[in-house]
């Protein structure tokens, strides 16, 4: 007990932890900000009539799912410097690995929401002469919400917990924080401090996610 | 009202319509009767763009939906135009669960038509009335029952002021006794002269409603004429009266 018996040196990690929270808060709401989002798009291109639009999404897909995404991380952080001759700040190169990262599997989870759809919704909208657009978002896109509301809160529960990658290129983020104390210190307790903190996000996550699930049960089908 | 000329149409190598005519008169109720797999619901579904034809030519209305003889199918706003002359009613319905009974049959109206939401909610409220359904306005599809539903269907398939309806197999999802409700519906609308298609597993109603009755076998119109000329063939009867 080295944190939780001694007041002043616990206050004193809890505001560093603070601090790392903020940065673990802005990756995770920027990351789902863009990557939702754009996997719409993807999903759209996957979806596609047009190969050259279906098959880069598809290979852009099983990139992002097949790698792993601390070497994602690593790659963007390192490579698009020497890309683009600039310095990419530390956050804004983390957000976009995570963003395309995480943009992939939300597609595929709205291709799966889509593909579920029974034909004969477009259909009615067809002969009803909606345009495809409008038959998109007036019937198809709010049953797929629907549909997809759990598998994509597996994903952004994954996402919390997936922030804690970015310690990799030294960003000093909740993980980080508890680490170094950990280590400083010579004791467990900081980085169980910070499971709990992980625990709290995800109950806050799956919480917000039953409300949104149970609006969704004012219809079936 | 609605030409069809020699219509063909295959699924991979398997020819489903193969040179099927067809003509619905304006006020003429038509029957659609024939053996599973003759091509029934395929002709339906070209009529309406659901299905495109391979060879022949549709005409609705005095317009050209297709003619594969010359330039094919019309440009993409003019088959939306043509296809909202008919009003389709699905055998298993199709409404949309997202939306009440009101909204489904508001939604088009608004959408594609145009109307003010008050116009359509009262252009809504009368067609479901005529349903026998205007106090299920604010329920959800899954709330009703597969009778209600198809009624809701057809009432916002009528809201759309088409000039005529096509029923594809309207009660085969049914039990018998929704079935009648929903017959019901069809035989009112025949009785105020609507020009209608009606594929059918109802002998009785094709008898009783249908002024003609086209009897389809193999992708072909193979017979047609009065329910009674019709019903009276020897290869009708043995299809019927199984």
């Amino acid at each position: 007990m080295k944190y939780l018996n001694n007041p002043a040196r616990f206050a004193v990690l809890l505001g560093q932890m603070w601090e790392g929270l903020s940065v673990t808060l802005s990756l995770f709401s920027l990351t789902l900000f863009f990557s939702l989002p754009l996997g719409l798009i993807i999903a759209l291109c996957r979806m596609s009539r047009f190969r050259a639009l279906r098959l880069p999404s598809q290979f852009f897909i099983l990139v992002m799912r097949g790698t792993p995404l601390i070497l994602q991380v690593f790659t963007i952080y390192f490579f698009l410097p020497m890309v683009f001759g600039s310095v990419f700040d530390r956050l804004t190169a983390v957000t976009i690995a995570f963003s395309i990262n995480y943009a992939a599997y939300f597609a595929e989870i709205y291709r799966g929401g889509m593909e579920a759809m029974p034909g004969g919704q477009r259909e009615a909208a067809h002969v009803l002469g909606f345009t495809r657009a409008q038959a998109f978002m007036r019937v198809i896109l709010p049953q797929v919400v629907k549909r997809v509301v759990l598998p994509v809160s597996n994903e952004v529960i994954t996402l919390v917990k997936d922030t804690a990658l970015v310690t990799a290129v030294g960003m000093v983020e909740l993980y980080r924080v508890a680490r170094n104390a950990a280590s400083t210190v010579g004791t467990l307790e900081p980085l169980f401090i910070a499971g709990a903190f992980y625990l709290a996000l995800n109950s806050l996550v799956s919480f917000l996610f039953n409300r949104f699930n149970r609006y969704f049960s004012y219809y079936q089908g | 009202m609605l030409l069809a000329e020699k219509l063909y149409k295959s699924f991979a190598a398997n020819g489903v319509l193969r040179g099927v005519s067809l003509a619905v008169n304006k006020g003429e109720a038509v029957a659609v009767i024939g053996p599973s797999g003759s091509g029934k619901s395929t002709l339906l579904r070209c009529l309406i763009n659901l299905e495109t034809i391979d060879k022949g030519k549709i005409e609705v209305g005095g317009e050209t939906l297709v003619d594969m003889d010359v330039g094919g199918y019309a440009p993409r706003e003019q088959v939306r135009r043509i296809i909202l002359k008919m009003g389709f009613v699905f055998q298993n319905f199709n409404l949309f669960p997202h939306f009440t009974a009101l909204k489904n049959v508001t939604e088009a109206q608004q959408r594609v038509l145009h109307r003010s939401r008050a116009q359509a909610e009262e252009r809504a409220l009368d067609e479901l009335e005529k349903v026998g359904l205007r106090e299920k306005a604010g329920e959800y599809p899954y709330m009703l029952s597969g009778g209600q539903q198809q009624r809701i269907a057809i009432a916002r398939a009528l809201a759309m002021d088409p000039e005529m309806l096509l029923f594809d197999e309207p009660t085969s999802a049914l039990d018998p006794l929704l079935t009648q409700d929903v017959l019901k519906v069809i035989r009112r609308l025949a009785e105020e002269d609507r020009t209608m298609l009606v594929v059918t597993h109802e002998m009785d109603f094709a008898r009783e409603v249908a002024d003609r009755v086209v009897f389809m076998s193999d992708g072909v119109a193979a017979a047609q004429g009065s329910p009674a000329d019709i019903f009276a063939l020897p290869e009708v009867r043995a299809f019927s009266a199984r």
